[in-house]
């Protein structure tokens, strides 16, 4: 228990310097510009209507994205916690792409499919012989939900879906030998049984949702703000930066209310029970209905998250005159003279490494964060649990200035080093690891820990040998989260100041900055190297994980 | 066992902070920009073998929030020089007193009216100019006559056919309704834009989805007019997968039609190498640096005695008489026009 503690002084002391110094500092200075309070530039927080719309339509379409993901995805964790089928290592790993999908390509991959010249729209022009296109969701709600679920429906779907798997059968089979109904052992059983992991993943995309800035930048057109955008316009446009820290604030009470709530209740609903990750529950589909429940998914996911994949990757060798691969030859062979290019191999390599460097960081604090809030029995665990999930609910732009002014003298002089994309990546990540871990640590009986002390093992050995086994896939899922998070280049590094280094999103952002053919061209092409390379690792994770399961290895 | 981990772990993070303390000790020269930014490696090498030092770039998003994070760090400088100020922002940059005066020699080579800082603390190196491209075939196509004039889009045969940027999110678009302010002042211009509201105009967020969204000569979308810059036609023909004899969009730089972007750089008050940042300054403005603008960026440069590659003098095109808005207007109106804009077109 004081191990823990001591141990969770780790993630908080990060907190402590990478998030509340900067926020604090940030925040105070622009209230208090010269020592003074100046509320001029806010009178209209409150007068105006504006933002009363803003955040209000902040809240409701999150609230929405968040009930629409669930319903498509759940049905989906289901299958794959339930089912052995082929190809699933290769779904799971297509699943996670759109996560690390930078917005701007993920507008142009649907745009490929459903844009007014999209594939579907000039199918079904030619077809039904229409004048114009039938589909018009450019600039609409309906088009950045979409993207919304799109981004989210991996998030629900691993996070639910390994839970799921961990839930011992003989649950089920008791419920059923004693006459229950499957509807009912579903409800009754099951689904409070699923209640923390849905939980979590419910929260997750709901802030998610709430803190969108290029999602509906892009997709939704500009007609739609939410209160990351409005932050961006004020601080950056306007350099209103009172109204911009106002903003921040607000957006930080909402979630940090509902993350609390969320902590609360997860607490309450916790029940002794675990189940072994390693006992294989999936099961082959065998009957019509089952075979028809697990293809119906899988086509679900083939057309929401694959085809708009695959339209991109078809642009990638596709131009005017048919099939080409001169975008892919002009990407490897640098004739650019810029300063800022490399070999796109070199750019792999680069994100790789910041990808792994930001997932091993994530996962140890989580870890530590994980293994007190589980321990803490107090009244306060509830409190520190939002905590932790504070970085997910700012705004980067605001927590981005914030760095600028407050990790600018030694010992910590950081703000244009190398080393703050990491930080900013891991502090994005780590609250996802935390809340893939929780869920199983909690799951773990108390007795267990204090049986084997009382046998004479350390802390450290009750945590090696008995927890880390139960929770290692909650840990993976996590790993494969912040990994994601991070070569994706999520908004939190966007407005963090640093020396130039080609990654892979750079290099997309740096193509789509010119017009012309082949820029377009090699911008997709990236996208797709970005995808393969995504979807390599997250394989072989899979493949480690079926390895390390094994009987043979385990 | 645990504490042990602890002390690792403390051990291993202070000394991740002092490696990255020390490699920063060597002599180093540190320009600050945005994301947009690029030039030739070779220039690089050479500026750097010249003066004995490492030149160091920090790239800090786009242009308005880079210019933000620098008037942050006012009183511990992030960089020695910080290019990518625009005449949009300049008025700002100026107010906060970020920037040193520094009398480059090579001012004499820039015309006067591209110097918009009497006492040269931002120094211009590059200027473009924001206006309508359209694309040719499209209206070759249609039997549409393309349009001359910023007027010509309400006209009942352009109705859907416009996509713009919002100025609220980017710098084009930005710049483009300052044309409209420019050109209509700014008695006529919200009417223009409640007119051409009504005319179906596409509001886009960022030039990149205006132009690779919905522009049609660029992408599947269904807009044959787009927001940009009279130097895009010479980046399509650049770019392109095929030689082109000519190029497929145009750019619409009638009198007062464009507004004119310049870039400027300076030199950042409290910068440790002061001499060695005017030494920075005269290379960016020397013929070298600005030979290679043009094809890095896609501007023009600001020296004359610079010549254009053959891509930008056959295709690209310079505005004879832009729309013109002061810098102190700009400032002072920003939110203003916006805030009008803003509920005009969108709401």
């Amino acid at each position: 228990m004081k191990a823990r503690t001591l141990l969770f002084s780790l993630p908080l002391l990060f907190l402590l310097l990478f998030y509340f110094y900067p926020m604090f500092r940030i925040v105070l200075q622009s209230f208090l510009p010269d020592g003074i309070w100046s509320p001029e530039r806010l009178e209209n927080l409150f007068g105006s209507p504006t933002y009363w719309r803003i955040l209000w339509f902040t809240t409701w379409q999150a609230a929405l994205s968040t009930v629409l993901t669930l319903l498509l995805a759940l049905p989906g964790a289901y299958v794959f916690a339930r089912y052995r089928f082929f190809g699933k290592n290769v779904f799971q790993a297509l699943l996670t792409l759109p996560f690390v999908l930078p917005t701007v390509v993920t507008a142009a991959a649907f745009r490929a499919l459903l844009g007014p010249n999209g594939l579907i729209n000039t199918c079904l022009m030619s077809g039904f012989d229409l004048a114009g296109p039938p589909i018009r969701i450019d600039q609409t709600l309906a088009f950045f939900l979409l993207a919304h679920v799109f981004y989210n429906y991996s998030l629900v779907l691993r996070i639910v879906g390994s839970y799921w798997a961990g839930l011992h059968p003989d649950l089920r089979d008791a419920a059923s030998m004693l006459g229950a109904s499957p509807r009912q052992t579903f409800y009754r059983i099951t689904l409070p049984l699923l209640m923390p992991a849905i939980g979590s993943a419910a929260l997750l995309v709901f802030i998610f949702c709430f803190t969108s800035f290029g999602v509906v930048l892009i997709l939704g057109g500009p007609g739609y703000a939410t209160i990351e955008v409005e932050i961006y316009r004020q601080a950056v446009q306007l350099f209103n930066l009172p109204m911009a820290a106002a903003l921040s604030l607000i957006q930080i009470t909402v979630n940090f209310s509902l993350m609390w709530l969320h902590a609360r209740l997860s607490r309450k609903s916790r029940v002794a029970f675990y189940g072994e990750t390693s006992v294989k529950t999936a099961e082959k589909a065998t009957t019509p209905w089952k075979k028809i429940l697990v293809g119906a998914n899988l086509l679900g996911i083939c057309l929401l998250l694959v085809t708009p994949l695959l339209a991109l990757a078809a642009r990638s060798v596709t131009s005017e005159d048919g099939l080409t691969f001169a975008y892919y030859q002009a990407l490897f062979s640098t004739e650019a003279s810029s300063v800022f290019f490399v070999e796109p191999i070199r750019a792999v390599a680069n994100s790789i490494s910041f990808a792994l460097a930001a997932m091993v960081a994530a996962v140890a604090l989580g870890l530590a964060a994980a293994a007190f809030l589980a321990s803490c029995r107090g009244r306060f665990s509830s409190f520190w649990d939002a905590v932790i999930m504070l970085p997910l609910a700012t705004s980067a732009v605001t927590l981005g200035f914030g760095y600028i002014i407050s990790l600018n003298r030694p010992p910590i002089n950081l703000r244009d080093s190398l080393a703050l994309v990491v930080i900013a990546h891991t502090l994005v990540a780590f609250p996802f690891v935390v809340r893939c871990i929780l869920p199983s640590l909690r799951q773990i009986p108390q007795s267990l820990g204090e049986a084997a002390t009382l046998l004479g093992a350390s802390p450290f050995q009750v945590f090696r040998q008995i927890e880390l086994p139960i929770i290692a896939r909650a840990i993976l899922i996590g790993a494969v989260f912040a990994f994601s998070i991070s070569l994706g280049e999520f908004g939190a590094s966007a407005f963090v100041t640093r020396p130039h280094t080609f990654t892979m999103p750079v290099a997309i952002f740096r193509f789509l900055g010119q017009p012309g053919e082949m820029n377009y061209g090699q911008a997709m092409a990236m996208s797709t190297i970005l995808m393969l390379v995504t979807c390599s690792t997250f394989w072989l994770l899979a493949k480690l994980e079926a390895w390390r399961s094994s009987p043979a290895n385990g | 066992m645990l504490k042990k981990m602890f002390l690792q772990l403390t051990v291993g993070l202070c000394l991740l902070f002092t490696t990255i303390a020390a490699a920063q000790a060597e002599k180093t020269l540190t320009l600050m920009t945005h994301d947009s930014f690029n030039i030739s490696k070779e220039l690089v090498t050479i500026f750097e073998k010249e003066n004995d030092v490492k030149l160091r770039f920090l790239k800090s998003g786009d242009a308005g929030s880079a210019l933000v994070q620098a008037i942050l760090a006012k009183d511990s400088p992030l960089a020695d020089v910080f290019f990518g100020v625009d005449n949009t922002f300049l008025s700002r940059a100026i107010t906060a007193g970020i920037f040193i005066p520094y009398t480059s020699p090579l001012l004499a080579t820039i015309p006067t009216h591209l110097k918009l800082d009497r006492e040269n603390r931002l120094l211009p190196v590059s200027y473009g100019d924001v206006c309508l491209n359209y694309d040719k075939e499209w209206f070759k196509k249609k039997n549409v006559t393309p349009p001359s004039d910023l007027a010509d889009l309400l006209k009942p045969e352009y109705k859907g056919l416009t996509v713009v940027e919002n100025p609220a999110t980017s710098s084009p678009g930005m710049a483009f309704l300052l044309a409209t302010i420019g050109r209509f002042d700014s008695d006529g211009y919200l009417d223009f834009w409640k007119k051409l509201r009504a005319n179906d105009v596409l509001v886009a967020n960022g030039w990149k989805d205006a132009y690779y969204g919905h522009f049609t000569a660029a992408s599947k979308g269904d807009r044959p007019i787009v927001v940009s810059y009279a130097s895009s036609p010479a980046a399509v023909v650049h770019y392109s997968k095929t030689p082109l004899a000519e190029a497929p969009t145009a750019a619409v730089i009638g009198d007062r039609t464009s507004f004119r972007q310049i870039e400027f750089i300076g030199i950042l008050k409290g910068s440790k190498e002061p001499e060695l940042a005017g030494k920075l300054i005269d290379f960016m403005l020397s013929v070298p640096v600005q030979e290679d603008i043009p094809l890095q960026m896609f501007v023009f440069p600001a020296n004359s005695g610079a010549r254009l590659p053959e891509v930008f003098a056959k295709h690209a095109t310079v505005a004879v008489k832009p729309a013109e808005v002061a810098p102190n207007d700009i400032e002072a109106n920003r939110d203003k026009w916006l805030e009008a804009w803003t509920n005009t077109v969108l709401r």
